[in-house]
């Protein structure tokens, strides 16, 4: 493992990076996003192809590497519509916004630990907030302007129907988000980047904090409006959703937006969960190798996207909803509570004894606090497993025992558990109303 | 040692500059060719709805949705700085932290009774 450097601040250590360097690593950023984008979209238009056992774009280029950027070129020279609807400063703006705020939040992450660049020794990570989680998200904030503003400027009804669509998805699980990334807070003690990644030398964080991570995951999913959320755009109900009539280049830009979008959720979910650029089982990870770790769990978090997207379906806009609103935020303000008690009978803030267990130390409280909790989360799971139960049974409808297949006239396939009625008897009661109605 | 903002901005800069030098290069590249039926608005074939004054309403639901958000959000990030003080703040923050939430609570528990969350 690495030593780490500390700056003030509780920060990373820039003492020895000039302003030219930052200027250096900012296009180093910028196009490694790039090239990632460029195969990310190849990666996964292959590996939907393979899970839907066709082989996907293969002609252009070695294994069609360069298809992205064919579609880039045929992009550029396509022409760029604007309806006339349309406000014309607002529609240019929209991509824009969207395609610049998606770089920015890279910036404060840790690629890699201190490696030497033109013979000045410099952490791989542009810059380090104490705040930095907070400006991932305020970032996040700001590029949901895009999505609204494109909806709204288009002057047409579905792109505006996907923008709400759109907006409403994405603050929902923002609060999720952002509750979810509270522990990571409190076993770390910071907000800084590099700090997260140093707190996790010994444990990474998706263990001690599983089910924040698992919230994360979902969080990310929806914040980035990938299926099986892509509501937004469900082209089935809403066209293509905020970007219907945008072509050409500006189209490029919200696609291009969309996927960088994906590393950065990705980028901070490895950060504060999977141990930053840290390699597994004591590899090496000094220097440049922080670089090849922290690109390997990008990638597996890349693949997760396209797995889900191979094998889920959209889920429905309400239950979406109700999923974000009264699971995921309830139950990750309990985690919360739950971690911050574990912090504290682990600081021994409530004296008690320690016990040695197979010969390792415990502190009596820690146990009690872990008890504690597992014991709700079952005694819970209980009671509202129970009562969905309940719930589910009341809804359903009342099928009647026995069915007359003929009843309406057209013969109808009993379900299962129906008994049906004398096929004599209903041949009956049909020429009754025959001769009825004649009569 | 430069302001740590410096560096944030100048990847700010580089994304703005080539999003706008790609959007401006497509609008000089490409082709131009007017036709009435392209500039309408996309429903698929189908005669466009006509545009309501001020581009219409919207459902109430957004509307509600946004502000849940709003005071959701802000209290999740009121949570930030007792995390990262926990372990220099003592009990203290542990007991500030669970009246905290248990407030929140309160509010989320009005919210939900009032079918504040209920979309349908």
């Amino acid at each position: 493992m690495t030593a780490f450097i500390a700056g003030p601040n509780g920060t990373a250590d820039f003492s020895d990076t000039p302003l030219w360097l930052s200027v250096v690593k900012a296009l180093f950023i910028f196009v490694y996003l790039l090239v990632s984008t460029l195969l990310v979209i190849w990666f996964e238009r292959r590996v939907i192809g393979r899970m839907q056992q066709r082989p996907g774009p293969n002609r252009n280029g070695p294994f069609g590497l360069l298809q992205t950027l064919a579609d880039g070129m045929k992009s550029m020279l396509k022409e760029d519509l604007k309806p006339a609807n349309a406000d014309s400063v607002v529609f240019t703006l929209a991509p824009l916004i969207t395609a610049t705020m998606c770089f920015v939040s890279f910036s404060i992450m840790p690629l890699a630990g201190d490696v030497t660049l033109f013979g000045h020794r410099t952490p791989l990570q542009l810059t380090d907030l104490p705040v930095a989680v907070l400006m991932v998200l305020a970032v996040a904030g700001v590029g949901i302007y895009g999505i609204v503003l494109a909806g709204w400027s288009s002057g047409s009804t579905y792109p505006l129907m996907g923008s709400l669509r759109a907006t409403a998805q994405m603050v929902s699980y923002e609060i999720a988000m952002g509750l979810s990334l509270v522990s990571v807070f409190l076993y770390s003690g910071s907000m800084a980047t590099s700090q997260i990644v140093q707190a996790q030398e010994s444990l990474w964080h998706f263990i001690p904090a599983c089910f924040a991570f698992f919230v994360y995951v979902v969080t990310m999913v929806g914040e980035t409006n990938r299926l099986p959320f892509d509501l937004a755009e469900g082209e089935g109900e809403i066209v293509g959703g905020y970007f219907t009539e945008y072509s050409g280049m500006r189209f490029a830009m919200f696609f291009l937006g969309e996927y960088i979008n994906m590393f950065t959720v990705a980028a901070l979910a490895t950060t504060m969960f999977l141990g930053g650029w840290q390699a597994p089982f004591g590899l090496p990870d000094n220097g440049w190798w922080g670089l090849l770790w922290f690109t390997a769990k990008l990638w597996f978090f890349m693949f997760v996207f396209v797995w889900l997207r191979g094998s889920l379906p959209r889920v429905r806009y309400d239950q979406f909803m109700r999923f974000g609103w009264k699971f995921l935020i309830p139950t990750t303000l309990l985690w919360v509570v739950a971690v911050a008690f574990y912090v504290a009978a682990k600081n021994n803030w409530f004296g008690g004894p320690i016990l040695q267990i197979a010969g390792r130390d415990y502190s009596l409280a820690v146990l009690i606090v872990i008890g504690v909790c597992a014991s709700l989360v079952i005694v819970a799971s209980w009671i509202l497993g129970d009562r969905a139960e309940r719930r589910a049974a009341e809804r359903l409808p009342q099928i009647p025992v026995e069915v007359d297949p003929f009843a309406g006239g057209y013969p109808v396939p009993p379900l299962p558990g129906q008994r049906l009625v004398e096929p004599g008897a209903a041949d009956d009661a049909y020429a009754a109303t025959k001769e009825v109605s004649r009569g | 040692m430069t302001n740590p903002y410096v560096p944030l901005l100048i990847l700010l800069a580089l994304g703005f500059g080539f999003a706008a030098l790609s959007v401006g290069t497509s609008l000089v590249v490409g082709p131009k060719r007017y036709n009435r039926a392209k500039a309408e608005a996309y429903e698929c074939g189908i005669q466009p709805t006509p545009r309501a004054q001020g581009g219409g309403r919207v459902p109430i639901k957004y509307f509600l949705t946004a502000m849940l958000f709003i005071i959701f959000d802000v209290e999740s990030v009121f949570l930030y700085p007792f995390a990262v003080a926990f372990n220099q703040l003592g009990l203290f923050a542990l007991v500030e932290m669970v009246l905290f939430i248990i407030t929140v609570f309160v509010a989320y528990a009005y919210v939900w009774k009032r079918g504040g969350l209920e979309w349908d």
